[in-house]
């Protein structure tokens, strides 16, 4: 692997070689780089967007959150009151929402992502790749809201009547799978984040394996191994760190995901074992309550949830970014994944 | 290599089969979801649908037409903002991208790319919403202009840089300067694929909900002012999904198909124009 960006762009700027003859007809160089000034000026005008951008979010949800953050410390991070009579806030419950329900979307999502990106790249007839890749990318074509629908009307109903019975007669005994089904319930917010993190993960993790040299798998079938040997000893291992990657980009959308959990995780402010009782999560508490939020503090607080919800997503994508790009440096790995 | 022959042929072909299950279990909801958006919501669309404003809470009949004229004006005030900012920095990318400045700008796209939707909404408010104090379709298609940005700019820089090198080179050689070789040559022979990126963005934002709800708000009437608040299909469902009456149901169903064919056939159009993503 090559140790810098692919130098797919020239750097030199090139000096047209004109006839003496045609040089009165040609543009004068002093105009013609005039124009490349420009043009220059202007893209690098416009590239600075993103990073003013970035800026420009932090710094305002800091300085909105910050008469909450000087109230409550970190106070806010692991106490569980959300008061808004009393103005006391504390944040603890929908962050531990957060976490669990977009592992718990992981736990689903990864073997069946895996399973995309394995089978896309390394057992698919040639023929079903392509549609069986434009069928994943729709996934993630799908309205958020519209999983949100999808969820209230049919999943939970689904879950209600056969699901649930059925993991509570196998795993009740655990803490996590006792008590009544809710409906709105983490059960319900972690599968539909599970559907709806998939396709990020396959596209990314199939695009990673593609980039492992097809000399990896020669050689374990070389040596005698099975296609399933050469995936698992020889292919996986070479693309890991892209994996943890996409996982964690997956992750990363998971933690922000907003309207579709909100339907169905039932936003109760409460720290519950069981997956089948409802929770709360950051994106849902500032899609639910911003507009309500009457007092000064109140709104202080719900931005202090989106600074803290946009540091953690911030962090772990750039880390995702970063391992992908050890395996696809350079590359646009993970831009295709719509 | 110490089991024997069979056994690890056995083995192989079970894993082989544990792939392709997964993989069938994976794209399963989106068939399912589909069904399920026609078979309940099919038969509500009729013309009054497209046609009329909703109607007051808990009566029956009405429509959606002001929904879908408002999904249609923030859309257009995203692209206008969102794609020549998008399709800009990906130039730059794909033009002056190797320097450290090009670095940071291509990491900030990708992580940008996967910021909570709900956070740029109440960004978006704090700028354009709370300045003016007044709730407007503009601030909305701002936010979701601010989602495309990274998306259209990475997508953009790579479309650029699958165009062969050689035709950047004859360009040059033959006099054109830097910045006509960028927009009349690189920028014309990946245009389908900058085509692509752009209807993909534009699906990905015509379906968000979460920036629009601090920004358009949502509207019961019919308003094509840009500086009112102004109804969208995400957010009208969102409304009638989570409420409580029948009726709302139905409707939200129908308007979730109508957003869902209205995105798929973006994302078909997308696919249309560039046929080979996928194909190795």
């Amino acid at each position: 692997m090559s140790t810098t960006i692919p130098q797919t762009m020239s750097q030199a700027t090139v000096e047209p070689i004109v006839p003496v003859s045609t040089v009165s007809a040609a543009p004068r160089p002093t105009r013609r780089y005039y124009g490349d000034r420009v043009y220059k000026g202007l893209l690098t005008g416009l590239a600075l967007t993103l990073p003013l951008l970035l800026v420009a979010i932090v710094t305002e949800l800091a300085v909105s959150a910050w008469p909450s953050i000087h109230k409550f410390g970190f106070s806010f991070i692991w106490t569980s009151v959300w008061d808004p009579v009393n103005e006391v806030y504390g944040a603890a419950p929908m962050i531990f929402g957060t976490l669990v329900s977009s592992l718990l979307a992981l736990v689903i999502a990864v073997p069946l992502s895996l399973g995309v990106a394995i089978f896309l790249t390394e057992f698919a007839p040639r023929w079903l790749r392509q549609p069986i890749g434009f069928l994943v990318e729709l996934l993630a074509a799908i309205p958020s809201v519209v999983y949100g629908v999808w969820g209230i009307y049919v999943l939970i109903p689904v879950l209600r009547s056969y699901a649930a019975p059925a993991i509570r007669a196998v795993l009740g005994w655990t803490p996590f799978f006792n008590g009544i089904f809710y409906g709105n319930s983490m059960l319900a917010g972690g599968i539909i984040l599970a559907i709806m993190i998939v396709p990020y993960i396959a596209a990314i993790s199939r695009e990673v394996l593609l980039a492992v040299p097809a000399t990896q798998r020669e050689a374990a079938l070389g040596l005698g191994a099975t296609r399933w040997e050469a995936v698992w000893g020889a292919v996986l291992p070479y693309g890991r760190a892209g994996i943890i990657g996409a996982v964690m980009l997956g992750l990363g959308r998971a933690l922000g995901e907003t309207m579709a959990v909100t339907m169905v995780i039932g936003n109760r402010h409460d720290i519950a074992m069981s997956l089948f009782q409802p929770g709360y999560t950051m994106a849902a508490a500032i899609a639910n309550e911003f507009s309500e939020a009457t007092s000064a503090m109140y709104l202080s607080a719900l931005f202090e949830v989106g600074l803290v919800l946009f540091v953690i997503t911030v962090g772990v994508n750039a880390f995702a970014r970063l391992l992908v790009w050890r395996v696809a440096r350079g590359t646009a790995v993970g831009s295709k994944a719509l | 290599m110490s089991a024997p022959v069979t056994t690890r042929r056995i083995k192989s072909g079970f894993f082989t089969g544990l792939v392709a299950l997964l993989c069938f279990l994976a794209i399963l909801p989106l068939f399912l979801i589909f069904a399920d958006l026609v078979r309940k919501g099919a038969s509500s669309i009729d013309w009054d649908f497209f046609v009329k404003i909703p109607v007051a809470a808990g009566q029956s009949g009405g429509g959606v037409a002001n929904a879908i004229v408002g999904t249609a004006i923030i859309v257009a005030i995203a692209c206008a903002v969102g794609i020549p900012v998008g399709i800009g920095t990906g130039l730059f990318l794909a033009e002056y991208g190797l320097g450290r400045l090009g670095w940071l700008v291509r990491f900030l796209a990708d992580v940008m790319n996967g910021t909570p939707s709900i956070v740029v909404g109440i960004f978006a408010w704090t700028w354009f919403v709370k300045p003016v104090h007044h709730f407007s379709a503009l601030a909305g298609g701002v936010a979701l202009a601010l989602l495309m940005v990274p998306m259209l700019a990475r997508t953009t820089e790579e479309m650029l840089r699958l165009v062969p090198h050689s035709l950047r080179e004859a360009a040059l050689a033959l006099g054109y300067p830097r910045w006509r070789t960028s927009l009349r040559v690189m920028a014309r022979a990946a245009l389908s694929g900058i085509v692509t990126g752009t209807l993909v963005g534009v699906a990905r934002v015509a379906g968000e909900t979460a920036p629009l709800l601090f920004t358009a708000l949502g509207n019961i009437n019919f308003d094509t002012n840009i500086k009112e608040p102004m109804q969208t299909l995400s957010l009208q469902i969102f409304t009638y999904a989570t409420g409580p009456f029948e009726d709302w149901h139905r409707l939200a169903w129908a308007s979730a198909l109508v957003l869902m064919t209205l995105v798929l056939a973006l994302a078909m159009a997308a696919r249309w124009a560039t046929r080979k993503r996928y194909g190795d």
